[in-house]
């Protein structure tokens, strides 16, 4: 099993929601999260001060999937967050260990 | 104009105006002592009360919300707090003294320039059937219309220097201060401007509703307070950006819409320079807001809404001492050269001199003030389409203006001065780095704007 956390632009969270629907992952968890990259922050002005903001906005989304599914979810992700501007961000595969839904007790596979 | 007396100051006003030679206007007002018994106008009472009523708007909750906004979201409800409870307090202090001490006394000899007496201790003698004078001969409004319709400038006025102290004072020492100033600063300055004994009254300055009182008054004890407590914490380290715009906004807009009562009401009568002064607070404000933010699109590429709403209220206090003086066109170049002229303070002045005064209650109510006094000089011309009154000359009028700026600079700056020492020997000024780290919401006041 795999861990695919993404890092993506906040407005490009619906899309990727529904490309992984059509690829039948039908479970994700976003965290709105701040941070920068290559892109760096932008500077904002109130009255006579400039603040330079170095953290933006993005979204963090983690799914676990299978094995067999990874590469899939992974290029349907970057297709549908992919804006061709500097910050679109990035896709992080973890390999997962263990997973158990809470409910019944089930493991592996069949805890996705 | 607020320049009112009660009734048995007229005479001693009279007096007042042989002796020192004063303008037409205090005779004129003072006048009608000698005619039949005046008559009070339902239309002129039911104006005032409206107004009294539109000027505590400006306070709570629009002053209240202008500031909070501006302010990070750990300090929202200090802001808030100090402002409903400045105002709650001040209006207990102007019935119990501060009604006296500014309009009371017999207005001859000794102080009777630059205070009242304790002869209206608790509105002693002010009953519904006491009436105060108008500018109009033989015309008044109930006396205790005039009291409450003062209280309301007696109580936005120190709220104002909330802005320059926030994020950062223990909230008894804002407390003290504000009492301490308000006794004396506020009242000898209402009482110099606004009596018929008082000292910048007979010199003929003109202060149509309460630009040298209200707003260099607050402006100076906000620059002077904002130096001896020293910077926030973090500052030009950490981000303080604005924790919530629209507030802010919303704040300014309700400023405007009770700016109506202050500067109209200030002329405590309903009549067409009712209306002038009214219209005045439209386009004077309406022109400093797209000063400000083409000035700003200009020098730094963006025109901002808090840009925009800071210029209304620079011009909304540029317009207040020239409300009744100045014409329409008048008002809309002083409303434009206010907007340009505050964002030079608040983006040159202060970060030059370095000193914190956290929403710019200087940049915007001191400069404002000041260029709104000296500009009332220019505008009250009637070459330029103004109202000035009898005996008007342009620069013995700039003359009388600048003096009267100087008195209030340094009236209050040295009254603010020492009251916040004695604060500080009292109670101490600041509150300790990890509550000023937390934010005053919960150290102060334990509890948090937004859960």
């Amino acid at each position: 099993m795999k861990l695919v956390m993404a890092i993506i632009k906040p407005s490009r969270l619906e899309e990727v929601r529904q490309a992984l629907n059509s690829l039948d992952v039908h479970g994700m968890t976003v965290t709105e999260v701040k941070g920068y990259g290559r892109q760096k922050g932008h500077s904002e002005i109130y009255r006579g001060t400039e603040y330079a903001v170095h953290f933006l906005p993005k979204l963090k989304i983690e799914i676990a999937v299978d094995d067999a599914q990874s590469d899939d979810i992974v290029s349907a992700i970057r297709e549908a967050a992919q804006t061709g501007r500097i910050g679109d961000g990035k896709i992080f595969v973890l390999d997962l260990e263990h997973v158990m839904r809470i409910r019944t007790g089930e493991t592996g596979a069949a805890a996705l | 104009m607020t320049l009112v007396k009660t009734s048995n100051l007229l005479g001693a006003a009279a007096f007042a105006s042989l002796l020192l030679a004063v303008p037409a206007l205090a005779q004129d007002a003072a006048a009608p002592a000698a005619e039949a018994a005046a008559t009070v106008d339902k239309g002129d009472t039911a104006w005032m009360l409206v107004s009294t009523i539109l000027v505590i708007l400006m306070t709570l909750p629009g002053l209240a919300l202008f500031y909070g906004g501006l302010v990070r979201a750990k300090n929202m409800l200090s802001v808030l707090m100090q402002v409903f409870a400045g105002f709650s307090m001040i209006a207990l202090l102007w019935v119990a003294y501060g009604y006296s001490l500014a309009f009371g006394g017999s207005g001859t000899g000794g102080l009777s320039a630059f205070i009242g007496d304790f002869s209206k201790l608790f509105l002693n003698g002010v009953t519904p059937e006491s009436t105060s004078a108008t500018f109009t001969a033989g015309v008044e409004i109930p006396e205790l219309t005039f009291v409450i319709f003062q209280l309301t400038f007696g109580a936005i006025t120190p709220a104002l220097i909330v802005g320059a102290i926030a994020e950062r004072m223990k909230f008894g020492a804002v407390m003290l201060f504000l009492a301490i100033w308000f006794t004396f600063s506020y009242l000898p300055m209402a009482h110099m401007v606004w009596s018929g004994s008082g000292l910048l009254f007979n010199m003929g300055a003109y202060d149509f509703a309460g630009g040298t009182v209200v707003h260099i008054n607050a402006g100076i004890a906000g620059l002077v307070a904002a130096i001896v407590l020293g910077p926030r914490l973090g500052l030009n380290r950490e981000p303080m950006a604005p924790h919530n715009l629209t507030f802010t906004l919303i704040g300014a807009c309700l400023l405007w819409v009770g700016w109506f009562g202050f500067n109209a009401g200030s002329n405590l009568e309903a009549n067409g320079l009712t209306a002038q002064a009214l219209l005045n607070t439209i386009t004077a404000t309406s022109a400093a807001a797209l000063a400000w933010a083409s000035a700003e699109k200009f020098i730094r590429g963006h025109a901002s809404l808090l840009g925009a709403a800071s210029g209304a209220v620079a011009g909304l206090v540029a317009i207040t001492p020239a409300a009744g003086f100045a014409g329409t066109v008048g008002a809309i170049a002083l409303g434009a050269i206010a907007g340009v002229v505050c964002l030079w303070a608040v983006v040159w002045l202060k970060p030059k001199f370095k000193y914190d005064d956290s929403l710019d209650v200087f940049g915007v109510h001191g400069v404002g003030g000041i260029v709104g006094a000296l500009g009332t000089a220019i505008f009250a011309s009637p070459a330029l389409g103004g109202f000035a009154l009898d005996g008007y000359e342009m620069g013995h009028q700039f003359v009388t203006q600048l003096t009267a700026v100087g008195i209030a600079v340094v009236w209050s700056g040295v009254v603010a001065f020492i009251a916040l020492m004695i604060v500080k020997a009292v109670m101490g000024l600041r509150v300790t780095e990890a509550a000023e780290t937390d934010g005053l919401d919960l150290s102060s006041h334990g509890e948090r704007a937004y859960n």
